[in-house]
């Protein structure tokens, strides 16, 4: 398909607006120490706690987001707007805010969390877990609104034609439902994932900030640039490893999902 | 109606610039003072009565921000004045760069047990933090109040793990206030800025690690004069005492 040419200016200058900062932050990279800096045990420890989280706060997402996102999809209007304007409330709340709210929700003095922390001495806050949560809140209105989409643009005619041809509820849901909004899926995982790779914010204040337990790629670059002098090297170089990460396996998710329009 | 609008506008400009005569010949703007996170309150204060005892400087809204964070946004080319940082090591880079030549030690600070108020779980010394079943947070190690942490706990010989390790020490006092932790170190002026959202209790050995405050005037100072009377007046009996109510200990 032919583009009229004058289309490729914005395009352009948006495309280097997105990418020309990440070429500056990858020239500052000192190459003497950038080696060293990227295979130190912390640096490998928090990618490998960012990947973990991030694939399991994927996996909650998905497991609570799409059922969510369905519904809202075949809701009344109404009732259908209220439920989205609350799903998008954590997009709009700064992640700082989030990891407060969800503090006096599940933090050791909060609304929930203090009779659980009363009563067994458990509490959310500095393990694992609340990472994978404070994920979970701020990446899941990325993947409500991607499947959501997909299926209000789908219709139900689909649905009801296997309906009146005889077919019940759970055979209509997993043969005629899923499959159509699965590639509102597969993009809705792929933003999913990285929103939940790069949270800081929220993960900072809840879960904490302690290595190789709840400190994510994200903290320990804010850690290493807050620390004295000789750090900000090593938290560019995790800079650098974490961009590296997460477009490999962006773009890998990427190829492994059909695009039936192309 | 444009033209009487633009002389209007002159006019204001010129009355404007009829204030900066009075001041000091280097024709300086206000006093650009950038400070660690922990002099808020106390350099909010010395601004104030800097400017009442010479009402002929002006000083711009303080910038605070952790040291080393300001270390880098000097290193960047930022333009200021006055730099006063939490410890001398976040300023060597900043001097070595030769944006600052020498500095002057203003202010002390040492470190305070932060437990909530009443200190329910009765914690004394050092030694109580080490308690695995207490929540215990620390600054980083990277970060100066953590660096004088570190050296506190392996004076005293304690060994603590700490649930979580902040990058300031705001989240640190935060975090025993909000009754997530159970206790933090954090400097005596926190616990004197709190106003009762903690209760401090001063661990035996305090003393063995003291965080000493430096205050420099830049090389470049936009507004030489005025800083380096700003600097002399930190160092006077009047701004001493400012620190001192608000916790600091002596040079």
């Amino acid at each position: 398909m032919s583009l009229p040419r004058s289309l490729y200016v914005p395009a352009l200058v948006g495309l280097s607006l997105l990418v020309l900062p990440i070429v500056g932050l990858i020239s500052r990279v000192d190459p003497d120490t950038f080696w060293s800096d990227l295979t130190s045990p912390g640096a490998l420890a928090a990618l490998r706690l960012s990947l973990v989280t991030g694939a399991c706060a994927t996996i909650v997402c998905l497991v609570l987001g799409v059922p969510l996102a369905i519904v809202i999809a075949r809701a009344p209007r109404r009732a259908a707007a209220i439920v989205r304007t609350l799903v998008l409330v954590p997009l709009v709340l700064p992640p700082m805010v989030g990891g407060l709210a969800l503090l006096a929700l599940a933090g050791r003095s909060g609304l929930l969390g203090r009779p659980l922390f009363e009563i067994s001495g458990f509490s959310l806050p500095y393990t694992t877990a609340a990472v994978v949560i404070a994920q979970a809140f701020v990446a899941m209105p990325f993947l409500v609104i991607a499947v959501e989409g997909t299926l209000r643009t789908s219709g139900t005619s689909h649905e009801q034609v296997a309906a009146g041809l005889g077919a019940g509820r759970w055979r209509v849901l997993t043969r005629i439902t899923l499959p159509l909004c699965l590639p509102g899926v597969a993009a809705g995982t792929v933003l999913c994932f990285a929103r939940a790779l790069g949270e800081f914010g929220a993960t900072a204040l809840f879960a904490g900030n302690a290595p190789g337990v709840t400190q994510t790629m994200p903290l320990a670059i804010y850690t290493a640039f807050n620390g004295v002098g000789v750090t900000q090297d090593s938290a560019l170089a995790m800079a650098v490893l974490l961009l590296v990460s997460a477009a490999v396996i962006v773009a890998g998710l990427r190829t492994w999902r059909e695009d039936p329009v192309r | 109606m444009r033209r009487s609008m633009v002389l209007v506008l002159a006019l204001a400009l010129s009355a404007c610039g009829s204030l900066d005569t009075d001041g000091e010949p280097d024709g300086s703007g206000p006093l650009v003072i950038v400070a660690a996170a922990s002099l808020h309150a106390a350099f909010d204060d010395l601004a104030d009565a800097f400017t009442e005892r010479f009402p002929q400087y002006r000083v711009a809204p303080i910038e605070y921000d952790g040291s080393q964070a300001l270390a880098v946004r000097l290193l960047d080319g930022a333009e200021v004045d006055v730099v006063a940082f939490a410890d001398e090591m976040s300023l060597r880079p900043v001097t070595d760069a030769g944006i600052v030549e020498g500095h002057t030690i203003f202010a002390t600070n040492t470190l305070r047990i932060a437990v909530p108020p009443g200190n329910p779980r009765s914690i004394t010394t050092l030694q109580d933090l080490a308690d695995p079943d207490l929540a215990v947070v620390l600054c980083a190690p990277d970060v100066p109040c953590g660096a004088a942490s570190e050296a506190l706990l392996d004076a005293a010989g304690v060994h603590v793990r700490p649930v979580s390790q902040e990058t300031n020490v705001t989240s640190v006092l935060n975090r025993v206030a909000w009754g997530e932790a159970d206790a933090g170190l954090v400097y005596a002026t926190d616990v004197a800025a709190s106003a009762g959202r903690v209760d401090g209790v001063t661990p035996p050995n305090a003393d063995t690690v003291v965080n000493r405050y430096p205050i420099a005037v830049a090389s470049a100072a936009p507004s030489a004069a005025s800083a380096h009377a700003f600097v002399e007046f930190v160092m006077s009996r009047r701004g001493q005492a400012i620190l001192a109510a608000h916790g600091f200990g002596a040079p």
